[in-house]
């Protein structure tokens, strides 16, 4: 115990000696806090929208008007032809390009039918299908405007179609911040911890002053736990920092305990420490660690269920993202702060975050050696 | 420039006779490429959904068959409540849930029918998209009756018809593998001589000091020379991604790119001094902002304004406008010779802020 003591207090020392790295550590994530959620926003909106109408008619001019005017849709431009338009795809100046056909309001009243084309730029899969929805239901409404004022046929009689009532439950506002405030923090939380602490004991190994602390009498596992806790309290600190810039900046205020969310946060950062220093003690040099590190959390992060949803990957991926502590993490968050989730709630995640540290850490102890 | 060569050698050794590091740096595109490329898709796909069918008739069994065929939902609970309602959506067993109301048959008929649609907004994304999926899959069925004039829509997706995940997910994991790797494998590789000692070694040789450092940075483009090609090769046979424009110009604006990157690199390394602070800025620092300003997790045209603005310094994010519009449009250096020369001149600045921040002596 007394040993842990003087562990701790030479790592707290070297700790706070290092301004630089100190400030680092606590300014970095909260600029990144305060910026990137704003970056965080995957509504579809002012989809670019080139028009190319060979109609000249006034229902051509009326559907672009109420295109236009729908508030989802930007006009970019209109144009002569097909190939004509598709050059905007290339410059990345239009999303969608409409083309009204020659007669579309001749064969609508005539023939009581009429096509309309559209093309969408679809890289992005989720913004091209949301795009060509919403633009469908505009030509829908367009429709029935028609039907209405152009054909008197009055509004009673015409089928109302589906009217699907939605609620947006534990998040009323739609807003898109309280959903990745949380997952940052949690993300900015994982990085510090797993980065530092992969670099630490391997430092030592380069500096050559791991040599020094191997002929003393101090167990493996002290060594270890000695590493692990200072970069533990930092990170309870970080986090409580996180969520005080969560409050001010962005008004979230957990809806679940504050107690729950820092026992689990506890255990989570034990777990990535863990992983760090085992990491630390694989590696021969610092360029090693940091590439096995960087390599770990990009997997980690990407597949954490923040940027796209675990929901919609293949079998495969979603068996793997099991082995993921920053799912975990991501679940948690998401259920404590936004839902009022109870320890009760969380406790799958919990027992297998405890898991995770119980795993890392003992091999960590265990792959130290305490030979050069 | 023999010099200079002599030292580029010195450097290859050193990987080269680090494995370990070796075999990650190579084993890291290829992996993540393969797993995010099948894996990662902005798409949502099989949302589990909850059914309450109130009406349990004709009616709304073709309502919940028609959802639960959709590649979108997976029906994973058929609810008699209210509080199973509650009570689903809270532990996250499913992420909607759709309310079928008693009448319905009968308000089909008469052209109106309600329901309800219940998301879990805690992620809003999912919860949006969901909403417009059953719209859409749900509206067919509530048409206006056939004999009035009605318009019919053609869609057609270009460049990605099956919609997949990898059109824009590869070019963005790509350039961020690029850019974060060279950055940190340069500047940790610089700073680390520092740290030993063995910089002074290098620094009183006869080589201009500046081109000691630059000499660390040469087997690293090389390097990542080798990873674009796996991801290019990958992409193609794996993924089934095209390559519609000029593989040639593909490679050199790769090449730029990396160049870029490597840059930053340098120019951090020439303001740190321990490699804990070198990888601080060019992995805790630059990790996010690259994920998320560079377009291909969210969309530039989404972001408010200023930080639109602030994306403008990422060079990630015009290389990935590159990628995308040479690969996957086709688009030729005509439309593209913007962002080559925004990287262009990124490049330059580094590299002054590098030459004129760079000192021959250490202490």
């Amino acid at each position: 115990m007394k040993t842990l003591l003087f562990l701790l207090e030479k790592e707290f020392r070297q700790v706070f000696r290092d301004k630089a790295i100190l400030r680092m550590l606590f300014i970095m994530p909260v600029i990144q806090l305060v910026v990137l959620p704003m970056a965080a926003n995957y509504e579809v909106k002012d989809v670019s929208v080139t028009v190319v109408d060979h109609d000249h008619s006034d229902f051509s001019r009326h559907l672009i008007r109420s295109i236009g005017a729908s508030g989802y849709f930007k006009l970019n431009r209109l144009s002569h032809s097909f190939q004509n338009a598709a050059i905007d795809f290339n410059h990345d100046e239009a999303d969608i390009v409409l083309e009204i056909p020659n007669g579309f309001e001749r064969k609508l009243i005539r023939e009581n039918k009429a096509g309309l084309f559209v093309a969408v730029n679809a890289i992005n899969g989720a913004k091209a299908n949301l795009g060509a929805a919403y633009l469908q239901t505009e030509i829908m409404r367009f429709n029935k405007q028609i039907l209405v004022e152009h054909l008197g046929i009055p509004e009673e009689n015409l089928n109302q179609g589906l009217n699907l009532e939605h609620r947006n439950w534990y998040n009323q506002g739609m807003n898109y911040r309280m959903f990745m405030v949380p997952g940052i923090l949690g993300i900015l939380l994982t990085m510090v911890g797993t980065f530092l602490t992969a670099l630490n004991i391997v430092r030592e190994k380069e500096a050559g002053t791991i040599e020094q602390i191997n002929v003393t009498p101090i167990k493996k596992h002290i060594f270890i736990i000695g590493k692990l806790l200072p970069f533990w309290a930092m990170g309870l600190v970080v986090l409580g920092l996180g969520l005080l810039v969560a409050r001010v900046v962005y008004g979230i205020v957990p809806v679940g305990s504050l107690f729950t969310l820092f026992a689990y946060s506890g255990i989570f950062l034990l777990a990535m420490l863990g992983l760090g220093l085992l990491i630390s003690t694989l590696s021969k040099t610092q360029q090693q660690a940091m590439l096995l590190a960087f390599f770990l959390m990009m997997i980690f992060i990407l597949m954490g269920g923040l940027y796209t949803s675990i929901d919609s990957m293949p079998g495969w991926a979603k068996t793997m993202t099991a082995f993921n502590p920053v799912r975990y993490l991501i679940e948690v968050m998401r259920m404590v702060v936004l839902k009022g989730s109870t320890f009760q709630d969380i406790l799958p995640q919990f027992w297998k975050t405890v898991g995770f540290a119980i795993l890392f850490i003992v091999w960590a102890v265990f792959s130290y050696q305490k030979r050069a | 420039m023999k010099q200079f060569l002599i030292f580029v050698k010195k450097e290859f050794l050193h990987i080269w006779r680090d494995k370990r590091t070796l075999f990650i740096l190579f084993g890291m595109p290829i992996t993540q490429i393969m797993l995010f490329g099948f894996a990662l898709s902005n798409e949502v796909k099989n949302a589990k959904i909850g059914i309450w069918d109130q009406a349990g008739n004709q009616a709304s069994k073709q309502i919940i068959a028609k959802l639960d065929a959709s590649r979108y939902f997976d029906l994973v609970k058929l609810i008699h409540s209210n509080q199973e309602v509650n009570a689903s959506l809270r532990s996250s067993e499913v992420n909607a849930v759709l309310v079928i109301p008693a009448s319905t048959s009968q308000q089909k008929i008469n052209g109106l029918a309600k329901m309800q649609f219940i998301a879990d907004a805690s992620d809003p994304n999912t919860a949006t998209t969901l909403k417009n999926y059953a719209l859409s899959i749900l509206s067919p069925e509530f048409q206006p009756e056939t004999g009035s004039p009605s318009i019919q829509t053609s869609v057609r997706m270009f460049f990605n018809p099956q919609l997949k995940g990898a059109f824009n997910f590869v070019p963005g994991v790509m350039a961020m593998i690029l850019l974060l790797v060279s950055t940190m494998m340069t500047s940790i590789s610089i700073v680390r001589e520092k740290e030993l000692g063995t910089m002074e070694l290098m620094l009183v040789s006869p080589l201009k000091p500046i081109l000691v450092i630059i000499a660390k940075a040469v087997p690293y483009f090389f390097l990542s020379m080798v990873n674009v090609i796996s991801i290019l090769v990958l992409s193609v046979w794996a993924l089934d991604l095209p390559i519609r424009g000029n593989l040639f110009l593909l490679l050199s604006e790769s090449m730029l790119f990396t160049i870029t990157a490597l840059c930053l690199g340098l120019l951090i390394s020439t303001i740190t001094a321990s490699q804990q602070i070198a990888m601080l800025i060019s992995l805790v620092g630059m990790f996010l902002p690259t994920l998320m300003l560079s377009g291909f997790m969210f969309p530039i045209e989404n972001l408010p304004p200023p930080l639109k603005v602030v994306s403008n310094i990422v060079p990630a994010k015009w290389y990935f406008l590159i990628v995308k519009n040479v690969m996957i449009k086709g688009s030729g250096f005509v439309d593209v010779w913007k962002e080559t020369a925004i990287l262009g001149l990124m490049t330059l600045a580094f590299l002054g802020i590098t030459v004129k921040k760079f000192k021959i002596r250490l202490a």
